[in-house]
């Protein structure tokens, strides 16, 4: 079975040096650089790491071995699919953002992905600069375990708009999803109506930041422009896709003349191109409305197995949303996940 | 909804056999300005301070243009062709309003929401004036003149206190069945700033509704702007998830627990999967919010009600009657957004099966309960 979203702790500067060249190497040290945890997990944050899976230190997924202690044997993991959140897409410095985006995946190659062969990993890129990122993404992709490009939800212009199309471009050619990960680079207000108060406010509203760089990326036509190009939300939560379809469906019938290379419907195109991961799972609290709203979803291959670890999501080992048909939980697992990834394939045992 | 506007029905008289309807969202606007503009309508309720101040400065919102939509409607106004009266804007003529949709629909009730007036202007005592006129100008160009509609008390929102004075001002007049805000304010609308706005509110026994768009001047996505007004349009129904997350973990409805929100235009098949989001993430972090003291989802069940236009068209239709019974069928109003593009028919914009008692709920019943009408 492949889990589809995991969160090895890059431990900072002081780790990633040897994975810099040597005028990094000083600017960091000689600066004092701040190391670059992001504030969408604040280390002590419950949500941050389950506290089981914290060590002593209050530190959670701190190296492979531990990560396939934790998050592989319990869940008969198979395959894994690392996303390093450390926020090298929120430097201002788009060179800073670069240096530390190719530290960190030279890092998880060396580190994790060399010490345990279930690992894969997301290649993370400076999306403040699509050129870059495409050089980041290029310098990459000849290691086959990096599985799919990583992009965080929120940054500075919406997903959709065509300064990121290179990023998508580079992507499709070297048959790697878009993975989109719930975090941002803060650069506007964490919710469309401000700045809120409560960390709990910020996640909840996760949700929506989804839902509207959906929108951009099926608006602006990347799905028209690049035909092979997979998109997977990673932690975006599940439930509010049908809803939201619905919606979007009813207005792109109403102003298509604005987008007319939008030509199929948006559910068309998220049902043939989109995937989402599962956790955080945000299903009814009874099984039997999960029944009723999995008839909303009205497809058994848009979703993607994923524990979300560290991530405190569910107690356990019960990742799998109970009340799951056998049948569904199964192509969730396995054939999902192999149809989204070709490169799993590859190593798939 | 989707009309085949070639084979809309004939407008018919009001015929008593018709369930009389509720129809909670429709919009007046004053003759003659188009958006961003003044209208000489307001100018009787205007003091010459301010009749000269808008002739000099305008008003100014945050947004790039001095008259007119951050986005460019799907076509003028974003109303509807046949709405027109005259060539004056949709929404200025009540007998023609009445001709066109109160009287052929059977509306017995409908809620005045002006989208235009002064609401978010960037002076906020300048938002207090136009807002002021705009209440009056309801009164006697609507209310007074019509039983059926009822008045929205506009305010500055982002004055708390002068907009808890205007709506106190209000307190007891039949005219006015609710506070109106826009969603899109300077914070997030269960921010402290606006906390005076909701006391008064609840004080005077007036919901407050709480409308699509808006000046707030922060981005439409928390990753910046998009291009289209197809993204703006869908994304309201994300303004208002943030709107409701906010207004519960901020402790608005343990502040004010009487206090009734009306969520306006924006669909509702969105709000029980927020429910579910807000309620498994209160599980873990309500240490965060200790004055948060019950799920989510149970201040949904209290305290908010959520308008039906634009009512989301899923395949089958069907699944929107789930999507009502897990929010409550106690909980949805029937809304036109009359003279809007994407006016809902009250014959046509339901189409599912639904039992008597719930069609007179939702189009009817629910709304005198929440307006007390």
């Amino acid at each position: 079975m492949i889990d589809c979203d995991l969160h090895p702790s890059v431990p900072g500067w002081r780790a990633l040096l040897p994975y810099l060249d040597e005028m990094w190497r000083e600017i960091v040290v000689r600066r004092g650089v701040d190391d670059l945890n992001t504030i969408s997990y604040p280390s002590g944050n419950p949500l941050t790491a389950r506290s089981d899976w914290r060590d002593d230190a209050g530190k959670p997924a701190s190296d492979a071995a531990r990560l396939g202690k934790e998050a592989l044997e319990p869940f008969g993991t198979s395959i894994a699919i690392c996303n390093c959140l450390w926020g090298a897409q929120a430097t201002f410095s788009e060179d800073l953002g670069a240096a530390a985006a190719g530290a960190v995946n030279d890092w998880i190659a060396r580190e994790w992905l060399d010490r345990d062969p279930r690992l894969r990993a997301s290649i993370v890129v400076p999306q403040q600069n699509a050129e870059l990122a495409v050089a980041e993404i290029e310098r990459c992709a000849a290691d086959r375990r990096f599985v799919q490009v990583m992009l965080l939800v929120s940054a500075e212009l919406p997903l959709g708009r065509r300064q990121n199309w290179p990023i998508y471009a580079a992507a499709e050619r070297l048959g790697l999803p878009v993975g989109i990960h719930a975090g941002s680079s803060y650069r506007h207000a964490n919710s469309p109506v401000g700045w809120s108060s409560y960390f709990a406010e910020e996640y909840v509203n996760v949700a929506g930041a989804f839902q509207t760089q959906l929108t951009s990326l099926i608006a602006e036509g990347v799905f028209a422009r690049f035909p092979r190009l997979t998109v997977v939300l990673m932690e975006s939560g599940v439930t509010w896709l049908p809803g939201y379809l619905w919606r979007l469906t009813k207005f792109w019938k109403g102003l298509r003349s604005e987008v007319p290379w939008v030509a199929d419907p948006p559910a068309t195109i998220v049902r043939e191109r989109v995937r989402l991961t599962t956790q955080p799972f945000d299903g009814p609290p009874d099984a039997a409305t999960l029944t009723r709203f999995m008839e909303h979803m009205d497809s058994d291959e848009l979703l993607l197995f994923s524990t979300d670890y560290p991530h405190w999501q569910f107690e356990g080992t019960q990742a799998m949303p109970e009340g799951l048909p056998d049948a569904l939980a199964q192509k969730m697992m396995v054939e999902n996940p192999l149809r989204t990834y070709a490169r799993l394939q590859e190593g798939h045992p | 909804m989707t009309v085949d506007v070639l084979k809309r029905p004939e407008i018919q008289p009001a015929a008593a056999s018709r369930l009389a309807i509720a129809d909670c969202d429709v919009h007046p606007r004053p003759p003659g300005a188009g958006i961003g503009g003044v209208s000489k309508a307001l100018y009787p309720y205007l003091s010459q301070r301010w009749r000269e101040h808008v002739q000099t400065f305008g008003v100014r919102y945050r947004q790039p243009w001095e008259k007119g939509s951050a986005y460019p409607k799907g076509q003028p106004q974003a109303c509807r062709r046949d709405a027109w009266p005259n060539g004056d804007n949709p929404g200025s003529d009540l007998p023609f309003m009445a001709a066109q949709h109160l009287d052929p629909n059977n509306v017995e009730l409908g809620i005045l929401n002006p989208l235009t007036s002064g609401q978010g202007a960037q002076d906020s005592e300048l938002s207090a004036a136009l807002t002021h006129a705009t209440n009056e100008w309801q009164v006697a160009e609507w209310a007074a003149k019509d039983r059926r509609l009822k008045a929205s008390v506009v305010v500055p929102t982002e004055d708390g206190p002068t907009a808890a004075k205007m709506i106190e001002a209000r307190a007891g007049d039949e005219h006015f069945a609710q506070v109106l805000l826009l969603t899109r304010t300077a914070e997030p609308l269960g921010q402290r700033r606006y906390w005076p706005i909701y006391q008064a509110a609840e004080a005077v026994g007036l919901p407050v509704g709480i409308h699509a768009f808006g000046y707030g001047g922060n981005a439409l996505t928390a990753g910046g702007w998009p291009s289209f007004y197809l993204e703006e349009m869908v994304g309201h129904a994300q303004c208002q998830q943030a709107v409701l997350t906010s207004l519960i973990f901020e402790g608005v409805f343990e502040k004010f627990p009487k206090l009734k929100v009306v969520l306006v235009e924006a669909g509702f098949a969105w709000a029980p999967a927020h429910a579910w989001r807000m309620d498994r993430q209160f599980a873990k972090l309500r240490k965060e919010v200790p004055h948060v003291k019950r799920l989510p989802s149970e201040y949904m069940r209290t305290n908010v009600w959520f308008t039906t236009q634009p009512v989301e068209e899923p395949e089958p239709r069907q699944h929107l009657a789930d999507v009502i019974e897990w929010l409550g069928w106690d909980r949805v109003l029937f809304a036109t957004d009359y003279p809007h593009w994407d006016y809902d028919e009250p014959a046509q914009a339901l189409p599912f099966a639904m039992s008597e008692a719930q069609k007179r709920a939702i189009f009817r019943e629910n709304a005198r309960a929440v307006y007390g009408r």
